[in-house]
């Protein structure tokens, strides 16, 4: 095994930049107002795009007239999907993940036949300001014959509605299995009982604070498009705007994600709106912004869960678990993002075990079309909806049982020497800790002392409860083999170039594309300590496909595991070529260098010694290097893990109910997280605070609907929450550190993990307040009307 | 995000504000602009006209005058309010109301003139003006004019304030005798009331001789429960008594008087009212709890 | 359509501009002025990325027409930095890691500023009340009370 493939904790010798709780460079610009968003961002002569959208859930386009729009002051075009079609462009919005039998229908930029859910884009207005373009809206006139809608995923499947598209007249897009079914009915039989739970999981809306935006510029004397845009994979949009979209080379488009505001899924995808606004520049050979509205956003971002489960989960007496079986119905939305058929199939049914030994799962999900905004990964993604439905079934079950829901994880979580566990749901969990993890969050609350206590409050006709989340996620989607067979378009690689400047400062280039995460600071923790130099001396450029050669971008918690591991591997190839250098100068053997930090000397003779930023020198200036080996002092790296990294941990809340009102009052939020080792517990920090905030968010204020007419109810910032700082505990973190065994660094990923945790967390805390009513489950969100019609408060 | 185009006027005083509103059809006035300018974002309304009020000298006192009154002026900001001693001690139900309104940058924006006059059934200063029995001061061009309280909320966005007139105070008669609160149940969506109680109780320490009781947010229309009224007054002061008033709460109200929305029905709404009625009434009482 | 020459103070700096009577304050600011910190999150005055001081307080600057600010003392995130020199808030917020993608920060860092300078020792409910006009959605807030928290106690400490 070379150095650069050794797995484990970070080996590089020195500067101790892995694992310190390090401030963020990335901080300054962003307090000073000085950080530039997309917006933030002028080009002389920059249009404004405004995008007429459908009112209608289901409408038949009958006629568009745009003289009116057109005549009007400052306006420069007025396009519709006509015009898209006529211009020869592929025109097409692809998926970018199969799956067998899958209907793929049409999906273009601007709608030319009808529109299917309200929002869907219908025609463009570019004009010289955003006021002009704007007023322009309502003076295109749109004829449409309205068509019967469908938004619950279930009644477009089982009732007679007319289809979404065509190509599938029962609104089927896919019908997915995964586990044994007949050994999984087996189980039910043999088990000595069974308890099930009929849950739905609502739609998100992932609200990152910076609407999408784009600013695009067409240079036609070079045939090249630069597009800034609020993207998390600036290179997965050059590549599907190249081949789907547009049909310009992919060499000839420029993706640069600036400061991004948030994205938490939403800016993962290839959406309409940022390719309109690159064709229309493309059009009038003028820059073009497009800044979406935060109603824009509800109605095109796309939505997350939407599903709609039964659960079934099989026991014997003593609190074994036999088996699970679930099915269930997921809304897709009216056109099929690049990731919305995975999220409700492999990354959602996968995760079904959770953190225990089921030794039979059957998993059945029927992908449905409806006239909705189009559903996709939302923080937590498929993981979350998983994670929901085994821990609700295991409190539950517990209930069932009347045994202790702490008392019946324990007897079956995976235990330490099993692992790497394959799972019944066809995952290979890397490494685990489940119960020490588990203890200590249960420590943390003292949880015996506080059962003791909510029996107490009981007598005195108060409600506490107490809630337990165990999860596991499986982060950084890999290797790029298995994602192929499994249906991805794309690969579960990250690249990365480490590069020694010649005066000894060091570039990362790296594929991946912050929105907050902070990895100008955490990469250059890694670098920095494979290479032995300073945090300062480490430069990391992220979000521009000019510039970084290839990349796969920022989701499914993978920077810090495939991102970092690809830039430690780089570095370690780095170093390696470093060694080689000393040795030379040093004239030695490479066996006899050793390297401490940052510095190479020769094995018992300290004091003859080079410092790795002067063979960087050395190494550019190429006058004294090792026979046949080129000058300069980079690598680029491409890393394409062995498996999926799996963080995992257990939180605990605390909340007390207030009958009579419905009222919840969240008490306590301990978490306890294992995300493997860890770069900067300061950000590791920060990823489970606004994981929790969104996991509470969903279980108790957030939650998207539509009404009768087929309209999004929730349209709003006043109509949909983002919870707010009044809304919101303090939180308690802690850590356990099980390294994942395959990961160069040994990291796991903990961008989602407190999402997926703090729903049913939560849930489940409310649930185990309302024993004495005898409520077993609610739905999310949880409001205290709920609360009091559950409580039998409206009898 | 953006409104329609406008014509935009600013009016140098009272008497100018009043002469623009007529000379433009439409037109509307702005202050704070926190209740029209969201609106207009919308396109729920989209006038052609603004007369802008917002920079007016003196229409932002709060004084007490000698004859059993105190005076808010129109452009005082729910900051102010909520920071003035002076409506602290003699109309603390509108203090109340104001410090639980909206956010800290929307109070400092709004202004309780254009909050009345704007009759949003689910703002917090309609409960306490109708508990205070307070009256606004407008000048139209027919002059001056005082609407009382109970004649102001028309329906939801409707006022007797009509287009062409400008609300210069709102008028609070000051009893010392009297007590008030009022207590908001947060909408944790909008920010607004889901259930707003006002209350104005006067008492000699063991009889409820008067009270007033005002509830926004819940209803379509900002309203006085006169059932609860009716039991207060005359009643001990007790426990008894505020359970038994509660239990009046929804009583002199229509059954569609309940705002339904995504969050919670109009069947919660009314439950709501009554708890948050006794707990409003136990606010303010010296007793029990 | 009428347009209207105004004039306001920025951080310090006097400006003369021209705008449409429906220009935002904040677009007046980002587009016309090129102080592009304060961020637009919402069109319903929610979001408070947007918040500035106005003549002392903090208002959103999505819900006031630039017209209407004619005259006015405006100060924005741009302006709480000395000369390049973080103030005590701003470190706060980068030790103890209260921002994230930062969208939210301008309009954050102008309630707590303000706030700071009438409550010298706030509870932390004092803080969550206080910042309640501006939402985040990456850091639930924790760290930002934290932020507020520190600075509240740096401060105390100076005096």
């Amino acid at each position: 095994m070379s150095d650069a493939d050794a797995s484990g904790a970070s080996d590089g010798d020195g500067s101790g930049a892995f694992g310190a709780a390090i401030e963020r460079g990335e901080d300054v610009p962003l307090l000073t107002g000085s950080g530039e968003y997309t917006d933030d961002i002028s080009l002389r002569g920059t249009t404004h795009l405004a995008i007429r959208r459908s009112d209608h859930a289901h409408a038949r386009i009958e006629s568009i007239d745009t003289s009116d729009a057109e005549a009007m002051e400052g306006v420069l075009a007025v396009f519709t999907g006509e015009d898209v079609v006529e211009s020869g462009v592929p025109n097409t919005i692809p998926t970018a993940w199969d799956l067998p039998g899958l209907v793929q229908p049409q999906y273009r930029m601007l709608a030319t036949d009808k529109v299917r859910h309200e929002g869907t884009p219908v025609a463009a207005v570019v004009a010289e300001t955003r006021h002009a373009a704007s007023d322009a809206l309502e003076h295109i006139h749109v004829e449409y014959e309205e068509l019967e809608h469908v938004t619950d995923p279930v009644d477009a499947v089982e009732r007679d509605v007319p289809p979404v598209h065509d190509e599938a007249e029962d609104n089927v897009a896919f019908d997915f299995e995964l586990g044994d079914a007949d050994a999984t009915d087996e189980a039910f039989a043999d088990a000595d009982r069974v308890a099930s739970v009929d849950l739905r999981q609502p739609r998100l809306i992932p609200n990152a604070m910076e609407p999408r935006a784009a600013l695009a510029d067409w240079e036609e004397a070079t045939g090249k498009l630069r597009l800034w845009m609020t993207s998390q994979n600036p290179h997965l949009h050059r590549m599907l705007l190249s081949a789907g979209t547009l049909g310009l080379p992919e060499n000839k488009i420029q993706v640069i994600a600036p400061e991004v505001g948030g994205g938490f899924g939403s800016k993962i995808y290839h959406y309409p709106d940022e390719a309109v606004t690159a064709w229309c520049s493309m059009q009038l050979g003028r820059p073009v912004k497009w800044q979406a509205t935060r109603s824009e956003s509800y109605l095109t971002d796309c939505h997350g869960r939407d599903h709609v489960t039964t659960g079934e989960i099989a026991l014997d007496d003593d609190g074994t678990i036999r088996g699970v079986r679930v099915e269930t119905h997921a809304g897709l939305g009216a056109q099929l993002s690049q990731f919305g058929t995975a999220t409700p199939s492999y990354l959602y049914a996968t995760v079904l075990s959770g953190q225990y030994t089921i030794p039979a799962i059957h998993c059945r999900v029927v992908g449905a079309f409806t006239n909705t905004t189009p559903v996709d990964a939302y923080r937590g993604a498929g993981r979350a909806e998983g994670i929901y439905v085994i821990e609700r079934l295991v409190d539950v079950a517990a209930r069932e049982l009347e045994m202790d829901p702490a008392e019946l994880r324990r007897r079956n979580l995976v235990p330490p020497d099993e692992f790497p566990y394959e799972s019944a749901a066809a995952l290979v969990y890397d490494s685990g800790e489940y119960e020490r993890a588990m203890d200590l969050a249960l420590e943390h609350v003292d949880y015996e002392e506080l059962r003791e206590r909510q029996r107490e409050l009981r007598d005195e006709g108060r409600y506490i409860g107490i809630g337990i989340g165990s999860f596991i996620e499986s982060a950084g989607l890999s290797p790029s083999g298995l994602a192929g067979d499994l249906g991805a378009q794309a690969g579960g690689w990250e690249s990365s170039i480490v590069r020694f400047d010649s005066t000894g400062s060091v570039t990362v280039l790296a594929g991946t594309a912050d929105q907050g995460q902070g990895h100008r600071t955490t990469y250059a923790q890694v670098a920095a300590e494979e290479l032995g130099v300073s945090v300062d001396d480490v430069t990391v450029v992220e979000g521009d496909t000019d510039r970084i050669p290839q990349g796969m971008g920022t989701y499914g918690s993978r920077s810090a595991s495939v991102g970092g591991g690809s830039i430690a591997r780089g570095a370690r190839e780095v170093r390696e070529k470093a060694r080689r250098i000393a040795a030379h100068q040093l004239e030695t053997s490479v066996d006899d260098i050793e390297f401490d930090d940052g510095e190479f000397h020769v094995a018992g003779a300290p004091d003859r010694s080079l410092h790795i930023q002067t063979i960087a020198h050395e190494a550019y200036l190429g006058h004294d290097l090792p026979e046949g080996m080129d000058p300069g002092l980079e690598e680029t790296n491409f890393y394409d893990p062995e498996n999926f990294t799996y963080p995992f941990g257990t939180h605990v809340a605390v909340v007390e109910v207030e009958p009579e009102t419905g009222e919840i009052e969240i008490e306590r939020y301990v978490a306890v997280d294992d995300c493997g080792e860890i770069i900067n517990p300061m950000i590791v920090e920060g990823q489970v605070h606004g994981g929790i905030a969104q996991g509470i968010g969903a279980a108790l204020y957030e939650g998207a609907a539509y009404d009768d007419d087929g309209h999004l109810r929730t349209r709003r910032m006043d109509e949909y929450v983002v919870p707010h700082a009044t809304q919101l505990p303090d939180f308690e973190t802690d850590n356990t550190v099980t390294p994942s065994p395959h990961n160069p660094i040994g990291v796991k990923g903990v961008g989602e993990s407190a999402t997926i945790a703090a729903a049913p967390t939560i849930v489940s805390a409310v649930a185990d307040a309302l024993e004495p009513f005898g409520v077993d489950h609610l739905d999310m969100p949880i409001t205290p009307e709920s609360v009091w019609r559950a409580t039998g408060g409206d009898n | 995000m953006y409104t329609n185009d406008f014509d935009y006027y600013r009016a140098d005083s009272v008497g100018e504000a009043v002469e623009l509103l007529g000379d433009h059809d439409g037109a509307e006035l702005v202050a704070g602009a926190h209740g029209l300018l969201p609106r207009m974002k919308t396109g729920d309304e989209s006038p052609p006209a603004l007369v802008d009020i917002g920079q007016l000298n003196g229409l932002d006192a709060i004084e007490s005058s000698d004859g059993g009154s105190i005076s808010v002026g129109a452009l005082a900001t729910h900051a102010e309010i909520a920071d003035s001693e002076i409506v602290r001690e003699h109309a603390a139900a509108l203090a109340d109301a104001a410090s639980e309104l909206g956010d800290p940058p929307v109070r400092n924006g709004g202004t309780i003139g254009g909050n009345l006059a704007h009759g949003d059934p689910r703002s917090d200063p309609p409960a306490a003006l109708l508990a205070l029995e307070g009256s606004l001061e407008v000048r139209g061009s027919d002059g001056e004019r005082t609407i009382d309280a109970a004649e102001l909320f028309e329906g939801p966005f409707e006022t007797a304030v009509a287009d062409d007139e400008i609300v210069t105070a709102v008028r609070i008669p000051t009893d010392d005798d009297a007590v008030s609160g009022y207590r908001k149940r947060r909408d944790p969506l909008s920010g607004y009331a889901m259930v707003g109680v006002g209350v104005w109780l006067r008492t000699d320490d063991e009889t409820i001789e008067a009270a007033r009781v005002a509830v926004t947010g819940a209803t379509t229309t900002p309203a006085r429960l006169s059932g609860v009224e009716d039991e207060l007054e005359g009643s001990a002061v007790s426990e008894e008594t505020i359970t038994a008033a509660a239990a009046e709460a929804g009583t002199a109200l229509d059954a569609d008087a309940f705002v339904s929305d995504v969050q919670a029905s109009a069947e919660y709404r009314e439950h709501l009212l009554t708890i948050d009625t006794e707990r409003a009434l136990y606010d303010v009482l010296d007793v029990g709890q | 359509m009428s347009e209207h020459n105004i004039s306001v103070t920025v951080n310090g700096t006097h400006h003369e501009l021209t705008v449409e009577p429906r220009t935002l304050l904040v677009s007046a600011l980002r587009e016309e002025l090129g102080y592009t910190g304060a961020n637009v999150g919402c069109e319903t005055g929610r979001c408070g990325a947007c918040t500035v001081r106005v003549d002392g307080e903090t208002i959103k600057s999505c819900t006031r027409f630039a017209v209407q600010s004619d005259g006015a003392e405006i100060e924005t995130v741009e302006g709480l930095a000395d000369d390049g020199e973080l103030s005590t808030l701003q470190e706060q917020f980068q030790e103890n890691h209260g921002l994230q993608c930062g969208y939210c920060t301008p309009g954050m860092l102008m309630s707590a500023d303000t706030f700071l300078r009438e409550n010298e020792d706030p509870s932390r409910e004092e803080i969550r009340d206080a910042i309640e006009g501006n939402l985040c959605r990456c850091t639930g807030y924790h760290n930002i009370v934290d932020a507020i928290e520190a600075t509240a106690d740096q401060l105390g400490e100076q005096r």
